[in-house]
């Protein structure tokens, strides 16, 4: 056995680290993690749960969504995946918030912790809440809610728009057929014409110059800025409060995306609701985003509002990102680059996640992980850089500009 | 000086059949790439732009044959590549060569990365066989891979260091010229940088020529000397990189350009919001094909092709906006 152990050994780590699990390790962490996650599954799957478990309070009634200390982990054979581990922060009612990270950050967990999309079972919010303050006037922990409460929230209250909308899209029906289906899900009452000319109204909204047509379409016989459309025209159809779009760009052109950034502004306004927009293009941030929240390894290194973050960074990973990306009409010899790649995400170190990395590194950042400090009444920052002085500048030839 | 041209592509066509019948016989064409000429000067950097769809990628797959050309010609270090046998190709092939926006799939799983690197090397004879190992190790420390990465497989690596494999592979040859198709697209911000970074530092070290194929307009300012922008299989504007950023000519390239989103929340951009989608290739629009989408579309657009016409020195368009005076 001993000896069969040794050939299948099976890697966990970056090409750096030379750690390797057994077969055996592999199966005890495998039972270890059925047993975790069939409790919550079975948590979830309760019936009669009473209102009280899941009933909260927000901590502002501007806010439609407050994260609190949200813990979503991975139980995988490996190990588990901290994917999201420990955010906090909210989405004031009418405006944009973005959300900026490097891939595998957790941007897209948290929001799918938000509609209780997360892929069960190895995928589980752990601990923390996800305060929503519905249409009702109630305020939700959606952490706590069971799946049969939630059906009246997402997709309705709360709807989604992906990067690739041809993998949302049902290849096999007409764009007509799955948007009234939404409807008649959703609005009580909804005959088969009262849907069709409610979907043809959405589709108009979003531009489509010839709905009807589009209507009776397939998928594939529209391009990808009409499928972004149709997508956001069913993301429209219920009158959400907010919706979350992941990447709603990232697979268009620019020209395209032009299109699309402009019509999602103009629908906020229309509907009076918010967005959730992660993206990794902060020229799409900067362009939307009234808040911008910074992501690292599942946690958040900084936020604060769209103008603080891009005149006065703090964090030398948001400083890093800005001055990574080459930007028209600013001319640089050579690009700043962040040297390494971030950590795996099994086994986090217990100091700064940013420390390999970062060059502004003091002898501080070997102990614990470095708190959250405050240097506005909207502006967060987790480095040990500022705990003498919050109002230090360290990054003034960012911008070019003065910072004060 | 005529020879300090290393690439001269004059007419390119490049037509795929489609449709094509039980015989063969093709009944329709999609033009991917319909008469583009462009230069590029040896040591320098060619930006070429566009969405995607207008025939990028096909222009690189073209210009290393690899794939047949309908028409055009192409010359490398003055000799016309449209028309060399296979055989002949095949000893120009280390001097050209191509990098591919997806790092995963283009590094077979099979091989560790010193043998990935290294294969063409030998079956070139690029340096003698006692070398071959410090020559491979060499190669992947100029590329920032650790040469004890030798025998490690593909998988192992995360996006940027695969492009960097991918990168070495090429750089192994000793090339003069390298086709680079989207080679950081795929890849984050922070992995972006470090990869642009190390072609810039390669070129200086050794005077690469490249034709940098992107959609992001930011990344191909800052790596190109020129830049060449395509639509629907035509070059529609080239011309040194700060005419065409300063003094952007046809519509499309200004709207292109307008369409970057800045990374600064104070910046109000006056944006240019195109209409509609891209036509289909397959069956673009007569005359001028961006007529559909373009704000200045006069009469004359619909009926006569726009000549691809030198405006000033080394600054060409093609738009019947110039061609009146
Ligand atoms: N189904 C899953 N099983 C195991 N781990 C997962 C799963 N989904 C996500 N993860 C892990 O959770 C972490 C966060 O992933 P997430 O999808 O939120 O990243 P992201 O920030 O949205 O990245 P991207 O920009 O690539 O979309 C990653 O380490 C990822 O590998
Ligand atoms: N092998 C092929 N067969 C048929 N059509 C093709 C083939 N490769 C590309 N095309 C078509 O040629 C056009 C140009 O494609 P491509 O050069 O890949 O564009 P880009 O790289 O600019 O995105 C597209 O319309 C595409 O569908
Ligand atoms: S805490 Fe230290 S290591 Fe972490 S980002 Fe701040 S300065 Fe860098
Ligand atoms: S030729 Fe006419 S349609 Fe074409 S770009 Fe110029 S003005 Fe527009
Ligand atoms: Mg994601
Ligand atoms: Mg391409």
């Amino acid at each position: 056995m001993a000896v069969l152990n040794k050939f299948k050994k099976k890697k966990i780590q970056g090409v750096d680290d030379t750690e390797y699990l057994t077969l055996r390790d592999e199966r005890r962490i495998s039972k270890e993690n059925a047993k975790i996650t069939r409790e919550f599954e079975r948590n979830k799957a309760r019936k009669n749960v009473p209102e009280s478990e899941y009933l909260s309070q927000m901590r502002d009634s501007r806010n439609v969504v407050e994260f609190d200390d949200l813990h979503t982990y991975f139980y995988t054979d490996i190990g588990t995946v901290k994917a999201v581990d420990g955010v906090t922060y909210d989405v004031p009612q009418g405006t944009t918030v973005g959300i900026v990270g490097e891939s595998g950050c957790g941007k897209s967990v948290t929001s799918l912790s938000l509609m209780q999309l997360v892929q069960a079972p190895q995928g589980q919010i752990v601990s923390g809440e996800i305060r929503y303050l519905a249409s009702d006037g109630k305020c939700y922990n959606i952490a706590k809610m069971p799946r049969s409460e939630m059906l009246h929230i997402r997709g309705k209250e709360i709807s989604m728009i992906f990067q690739e909308p041809m993998t949302s899209l049902n290849p096999v029906f007409t764009i007509g057929e799955q948007m009234d289906e939404v409807v008649l899900l959703h609005e009580e009452g909804a005959t088969a014409e009262s849907a069709k000319a409610h979907s043809i109204e959405m589709l108009q909204l979003v531009g489509i110059a010839m709905p009807d047509k589009v209507y009776a379409s397939y998928p594939h016989e529209l391009s990808g800025g009409m499928r972004q459309r149709v997508m956001i025209a069913m993301a429209l159809s219920c009158g959400p409060r907010l919706i979350i779009a992941d990447e709603p760009t990232t697979a268009l052109d620019v020209t395209i995306q032009a299109q699309i950034l402009d019509l999602l502004r103009g629908i906020k306004d229309k509907i009076n609701g918010s967005i959730m927009l992660i993206t990794h293009d902060l020229g799409v941030i900067a362009e939307m985003a009234d808040y911008v929240v910074v992501m690292y390894a599942g946690r958040i290194i900084e936020k604060g509002t769209v103008r603080e973050i891009f005149h006065t960074p703090k964090h030398p990973y948001t400083v890093g990102l800005m001055r990574s990306k080459p930007s028209v009409n600013k001319a640089v010899d050579r690009l700043y680059s962040i040297p390494g790649q971030v950590p795996n995400p099994i086994n986090m170190p217990n100091h700064c996640y940013f420390k390999n990395r970062c060059e502004k590194c003091t002898e501080k950042c070997g102990g614990e992980y470095p708190p959250m400090l405050q240097f506005s009444p909207t502006h967060f920052a987790a480095c040990y850089l500022y705990e003498e002085d919050r109002d230090a500048v360290y990054f003034d030839a960012l911008t070019g500009k003065k910072s004060e | 000086m005529e020879n300090d041209n290393l690439l001269v592509v004059e007419n390119l066509k490049k037509y795929y059949p489609i449709n094509a019948s039980v015989l063969g016989k093709a009944k329709s064409f999609v033009k991917a790439v319909d008469d583009v000429s462009f230069t590029i000067k040896r040591g320098t950097t060619m930006g070429l732009v566009g969405e995607s769809g207008c025939g990028k990628t096909t222009v690189g797959r073209t210009i290393l044959r690899l794939h047949d050309v309908t028409g055009g010609t192409v010359m490398f270090k003055g000799r016309d590549l449209a028309k060399l046998s296979k055989k002949e190709l095949r000893s120009l092939r280390p001097h050209m060569q191509m990098i591919f926006q997806d790092p995963y799939s283009s590094l077979s799983p099979r091989m560790p990365v010193g043998e990935i690197i290294g294969e063409a090397v030998r079956t070139h004879n690029i340096v003698p066989k006692s070398q071959y190992q410090s020559y491979i190790r060499k190669v992947m420390k100029d590329c920032g891979l650790q040469p004890q990465y030798f025998y490690r497989y593909p998988h192992e690596f995360s996006g940027g260091q695969r492009q960097r494999i991918c990168i070495a592979r090429a750089v192994a040859l000793n090339p003069e010229f390298i086709i680079c198709d989207e080679p950081v697209s795929a890849l984050d911000v922070s992995i972006q940088a470090q990869i642009i970074n190390l072609m810039k530092d390669l070129q200086t070290q050794f005077g690469y020529t490249y034709l940098f194929i992107s959609h992001d307009l930011s990344v191909v300012e800052h790596i190109s000397d020129t830049i060449g922008v395509m639509y629907l299989g035509n070059l529609v504007e080239t011309g040194d990189k700060a005419k065409i950023f300063a003094n952007p000519m046809h519509p499309y390239t200004k709207a292109l350009l307008s369409a970057v989103p800045m990374p600064d929340p104070d910046m109000k951009m006056n944006r240019i919001i195109l209409k509609g989608d891209i036509p289909s290739p397959a069956n673009p629009p007569s005359g001028c094909k961006f007529r559909t989408r373009c704000q200045y579309c006069m009469d004359v657009c619909e009926k006569e092709v726009p000549q691809f016409r030198e405006y000033e020195p080394g600054h060409r368009v093609a738009c019947h906006l110039y061609s009146q005076e």
